[in-house]
């Protein structure tokens, strides 16, 4: 009974810092340009294919067979692609935008999704079915003794829920005591006069997107290293989990991003395990929990009440 | 006297109508100039010209004979700051953060230090605070240091404004009707402060409409009215020029008067 219980807890951390890694992406986004960035599911499958194809075709043999040559490289090469895809689609998708109808961009964010996932389909050889993604962690599992049994923690798990957390922290710490995170808020807050404090908000968006897309592209390295292959539906579906994350924890908040990540996995992970449906109906719950929560607390768990300005 | 700050021939048109017209005005080292003029008279565009909020149809404004960009965060930089006719605090961070935003623009530090916590980091993050501590003391808001804006009592609001302005350490200081729904008390203290900052070095215009407060306060009022300059000169200058007392008030008590007369016969 508990192992049972505390291994779905494990698997629901994981899968939750995960989605977490991702949420923040969204909500700094939303935060800054009220925009919410269909695409940054792709950014985070981009990263993936970003680190396969630096293992697959540039690194030397000898880097592929030590973990902890070729996982560093491949966190850098995820985030550097990741990084870039975000530079050129704020640059040219998003930005030219910028004070058109909230619909505009929003439907540019679906296309942008839809474009970036079949170029990757199409141009990324093999990407027409899953690949597999190189081994660039300890393999096997820990079995946690509890009374009762074993709970395995796979150690590919174990580094998702440490990077993801040491990430949040200090992306928090960032936005909340730095300089660039300062201007970060108090653009969100009132553009022009963020202006007015000598703060240039088109910097300010492009640092956004360049946190969130780092943030992404590690989470798809650490995505394909834990589950051992990767596809181009990766994206979509793991987006659609950050952005229900990002709305639970209350969209524009940091700190929501990450509760609303792990309540996520933590939902999708107990209610497979013992809700009625199993496994089958594991996602229905996820939903479920975001309609009770938007009912009652439609800012979400850490969002701000919208208030008309005077 | 050299002007610090001199817009020369400003003109600012919507569309069709002329919102400034032709305005020109010098404003010298350590002086106060009140901005007056009936509602609509083009005082906050005005300001709005002189910060780089909008770009003049004719005209320009220099500060220290350099041409001033249209360009807000640039205009901040070069030190011209402001404050809003409606309260425009960051609402949801504190009074102390809302200083720390002001004191972006002398601030310098680099990213990957910014992340990892670095020395240099560490330095910068350190005397702003402490320049951030100095001006809350300066404006009287010390004890709400920690408090988020938006819970500040409303005067209180508008001295966090100006020590957020004065973050920026500008040569010249705006002040978009400084004591607006303030009592008498609050108004005496807002004086003392513009007084104090003035003391600082800072020249500071100030757009207000309670004109009392204006005419103790500036060492010269201009006179705004449809978007033209239409009088300049010392407070007892002003407040006795008739043009003033009529765009300012209304057409005297009489005149009124024989207008409302005429109104009636013809009724």
């Amino acid at each position: 009974m508990l192992p049972t219980l505390l291994s779905q807890i494990v698997n629901g951390l994981v899968l939750g810092s995960l989605i977490g890694l991702i949420a923040l992406g969204y909500t700094m986004v939303y935060g800054i340009i009220q925009l919410i960035n269909f695409a940054h599911g792709e950014i985070f499958m981009i990263g993936a294919y970003g680190g396969l194809a630096m293992f697959t075709y540039l690194l030397p043999t000898f880097v592929q067979q030590q973990w902890y040559l070729a996982l560093p490289l491949l966190l850098l090469a995820g985030a550097g692609v990741s990084v870039g895809v975000a530079l050129i689609m704020e640059r040219f998708a998003y930005r030219p935008l910028r004070n058109a109808p909230r619909l505009a961009p929003l439907i540019t964010a679906l296309g942008v999704s839809v474009a970036l996932q079949e170029g990757v389909r199409v141009f990324y050889p093999g990407a027409t079915a899953a690949l597999p993604f190189p081994k660039v962690f300890v393999q096997g599992t820990w079995a946690i003794p509890v009374p009762g049994g074993t709970v395995p923690l796979r150690w590919t798990g174990l580094l998702i829920i440490v990077v993801s957390l040491v990430l949040a922290f200090a992306l928090n710490s960032f936005v909340n005591n730095s300089r660039m995170g300062r201007a970060m808020r108090a653009t969100s807050q009132d553009r022009d006069v963020a202006r007015l404090m000598g703060i240039d908000p088109d910097r300010v968006i492009v640092l956004t997107f360049v946190l969130g897309a780092t943030l992404a592209g590690v989470a798809g390295i650490l995505y394909g290293a834990d589950l051992g292959f990767i596809n181009i539906d990766i994206g979509f579906q793991n987006g659609i989990f950050a952005f229900t994350a990002a709305v639970l924890g209350g969209i524009g908040s940091i700190k929501g991003a990450v509760a609303g990540g792990l309540s996520i996995g933590l939902i999708k992970a107990l209610g497979g395990q013992y809700l009625p449906g199993g496994t089958a109906y594991d996602y229905v719950w996820i939903f479920v929990v975001l309609i009770a929560v938007l009912v009652f607390r439609p800012q979400g768990f850490f969002g701000e009440t919208e208030r008309v300005r005077a | 006297m050299n002007a610090i700050l001199e817009a020369t021939g400003v003109t600012m048109q919507f569309g069709g109508l002329t919102a400034l017209n032709d305005v020109s005005f010098g404003l010298s080292e350590g002086e106060i100039i009140g901005l007056i003029g009936p509602n609509g008279a083009g005082k906050t565009t005005l300001f709005n010209c002189l910060t780089g909020l909008y770009a003049p149809t004719a005209g320009q404004v220099g500060l220290r004979g350099i041409t001033l960009p249209v360009d807000p965060a640039r205009v901040t930089q070069q030190g011209v700051a402001r404050t809003f006719q409606n309260i425009r605090l960051f609402p949801s961070m504190t009074a102390e953060e809302n200083v720390l935003v002001g004191r972006h623009v002398r601030m310098k530090q680099n990213p990957l230090s910014s992340l990892l916590h670095g020395p240099g980091f560490r330095r910068s993050e350190a005397d702003a605070a402490e320049h951030t501590a100095k001006l809350l003391a300066f404006v009287g808001l010390t004890k709400f240091s920690d408090e988020l804006a938006r819970n500040l009592p409303y005067g209180d609001q508008r001295r966090l404004e100006i020590a957020r302005a004065l973050a920026t350490e500008p040569s010249v200081l705006l002040l978009d009707e400084p004591t607006a729904g303030m009592n008498a008390q609050e108004t005496e203290a807002t004086r003392q402060l513009i007084f104090a900052i003035r003391d600082l070095g800072i020249s500071v215009v100030v757009i207000e409409h309670d004109t009392k407060f204006i005419f103790t306060l500036c060492d010269r009022v201009l006179v705004l009215v449809q978007g033209e300059l239409l009088v300049e000169g010392t407070p007892d200058e002003v407040r006795g020029d008739p043009r003033v007392v009529e765009a300012y008030l209304g057409a005297p008590p009489d005149e009124v008067d024989a207008q409302i007369h005429a109104a009636e016969e013809t009724r």
